[in-house]
């Protein structure tokens, strides 16, 4: 119930029309950019709070981590992963690239295709 | 520089010196009705407090420069003169990009700071109803059910709170004001102290320097909400009856719950709208307090407000205001800055308050004008960009 209701209400809108100073695409675009810098800021400290526990109850001093260097096996994994997520961040780039070919290639509207087929 | 990077220079110096910013919004005091907030909530709010920080220590004077360097000239190009007033000063900025984003950054994170904390109120309110109705029923909570929310609350939702002082979202339910006391935090960076209640402080401590040998039976602070500012004023005089009146139920109860949990034993809590306190006797109180709550009203209310604490306050007595400074003197940059909340923040009266001639309406309510007080602080910067002027305490004695 209290979900639910935090769900539904903790981002209602305050009384009053919203005052926009940039054109409002580009001012909604910052706000959401903003929120994600907020919530990299948070999991930045939650990984601050794991690695002083870790250092505190004896399990890896921090200098470790300073010094850590992955074995190749290890960095090739990690290195995946930054590909993987730059390619997915990055989706609508490679989709934008992909559409100049494929409009040369004859690639059409649904809604042109709809009248062809319809 | 000698090159190393700047967390070697920290852990060189020692972080703790190097550090200027908003305190650990863990260091703020907390209570037994106070939200339970998980790390990332806390991270939320420390996060949220240094962009304001940020917005107030390098924006903000970027703001200031920006005037100086480009905007005022081009209004003096294209007009031959200076700007005339705020308003002018005002839609000049507004045509500049770096008012416009610090703008539009202010009031992003104004937004940010309200779901941040509606986000941890909201989804415990079951259980904060719960504790605040087992710490409520001391008797020191009176509400009036007859009292209606006035249309200078109701059409506002003041400083972009949604649902302001007085929504429920269920019967008993003080999300509103668990959210307001957990994220005061991120709007004054931790300033007013541990319990934000720094404005309480110094007026306590002023009255008692001002006038070494006032002992107020009965205290009266209109517009109370969750009695920061009125604990310390309780604590300070042991001996005195305080009674905190507001609109808002909410914010009421909260208070009363949170007055409890602090142990704070003479203070009480009543549902009223402080444009009429009929149920008090004239010349009832000795002290009449306000902390940042005129420029929440509306004209035709401020005045009746001042007329109703004259009536009840007894010979001998004092109404003293904490509020932001009047414009009037100010250069018109400084104006329009100050009156940003104004247009982009949910204060309407804010303008009008600022502009008034205050003394008039004292003396329009009835106090007299050779008894009018004025007391003016200066303080640090501040997240809002209010650098020169940090309150004053307005008022008369009688």
């Amino acid at each position: 119930m209290s979900i639910a209701n935090a769900l539904l209400h903790a981002s209602d809108k305050p009384a009053g029309k919203r005052p926009y100073f940039l054109d409002p695409e580009v001012e909604r675009v910052m706000t959401i950019t903003m929120a994600i810098a907020q919530e990299l800021a948070v999991a930045r400290q939650r990984i601050d709070t794991l690695e002083r526990l870790l250092e505190a109850k004896g399990v890896v001093p921090r200098a470790e981590l300073e010094s850590f260097t992955p074995s190749p096996e290890q960095y090739a994994e990690r290195a995946l992963w930054s590909q993987e997520y730059i390619n997915r961040i990055l989706r609508i780039v490679q989709q934008e690239g992909q559409a100049a070919e494929a409009g040369a290639k004859g690639d059409l509207p649904i809604p042109d295709v709809t009248q062809e087929i319809s | 520089m000698d090159g190393s990077d700047s967390s070697t220079q920290i852990a060189r110096q020692g972080a703790a010196e190097a550090y200027d910013g908003p305190p650990d919004q863990r260091t703020g005091a907390r209570h037994a009705v106070y939200p339970d907030l998980s790390h990332d909530e806390v991270e939320r709010f420390n996060f949220l407090a240094q962009m304001n920080h940020h917005l107030a220590t390098r924006v903000a004077p970027m703001v200031e420069s920006t005037w100086d360097a480009r905007v005022e000239p081009r209004f003096e190009a294209e007009h031959g003169r200076k700007p005339k007033d705020r308003t002018e000063a005002r839609r000049a900025l507004l045509a500049d990009p770096v008012f416009k984003t610090w703008s539009a950054l202010r009031r992003m994170t104004m937004e940010q700071r309200q779901e941040a904390g509606r986000w941890a109120a909201v989804r415990q309110s079951e259980s904060l109803a719960a504790k605040v109705a087992s710490l409520s029923d001391h008797g020191r909570l009176t509400l009036d059910p007859t009292v209606l929310v006035p249309r200078y609350v109701a059409a506002v939702d003041h400083h972009c709170m949604p649902g302001s002082y007085h929504t429920e979202l269920f019967p008993g339910d003080v999300s509103g004001p668990a959210s307001y006391d957990s994220g005061i935090h991120v709007t004054v960076g931790g300033r007013g102290g541990p319990y934000n209640d720094g404005i309480g402080r110094t007026m306590a401590a002023w009255i008692k320097e001002t006038y070494p040998d006032f002992k107020p039976a009965r205290i009266l602070d209109l517009g109370v909400t969750t009695a920061h500012n009125t604990l310390p004023m309780a604590l300070a005089f042991p001996e005195t009856e305080v009674i905190g009146v507001d609109i808002g139920v909410p914010v009421l109860r909260y208070g009363a719950a949170r007055a409890e949990a602090l142990g704070v034993r003479n203070v009480r809590f009543l549902q009223a709208d402080a444009s009429n306190l009929s149920q008090f006797e004239d010349g009832s109180f000795d002290l009449v307090m306000t902390t940042m709550f005129l420029h929440e009203l509306s004209l035709s209310s401020m005045d009746a407000i001042f007329r109703e604490a004259r009536r009840v306050l007894a010979p001998g007595g004092l109404m003293l205001n904490m509020e932001q400074p009047a414009y009037a003197g100010m250069p018109p940059f400084e104006q329009a800055i100050r009156d940003w909340d104004a247009h982009y923040n949910n204060e309407p009266f804010w303008t009008t308050l600022h502009s008034l001639n205050l003394d008039d309406h004292f003396v329009a309510a009835g106090f007299d004008r050779d008894k009018l007080v004025k007391k003016v602080f200066t303080a640090p910067a501040g997240p809002a960009g209010h650098t020169r002027i940090g309150m004053v305490f307005v008022g008369a004695e009688t």
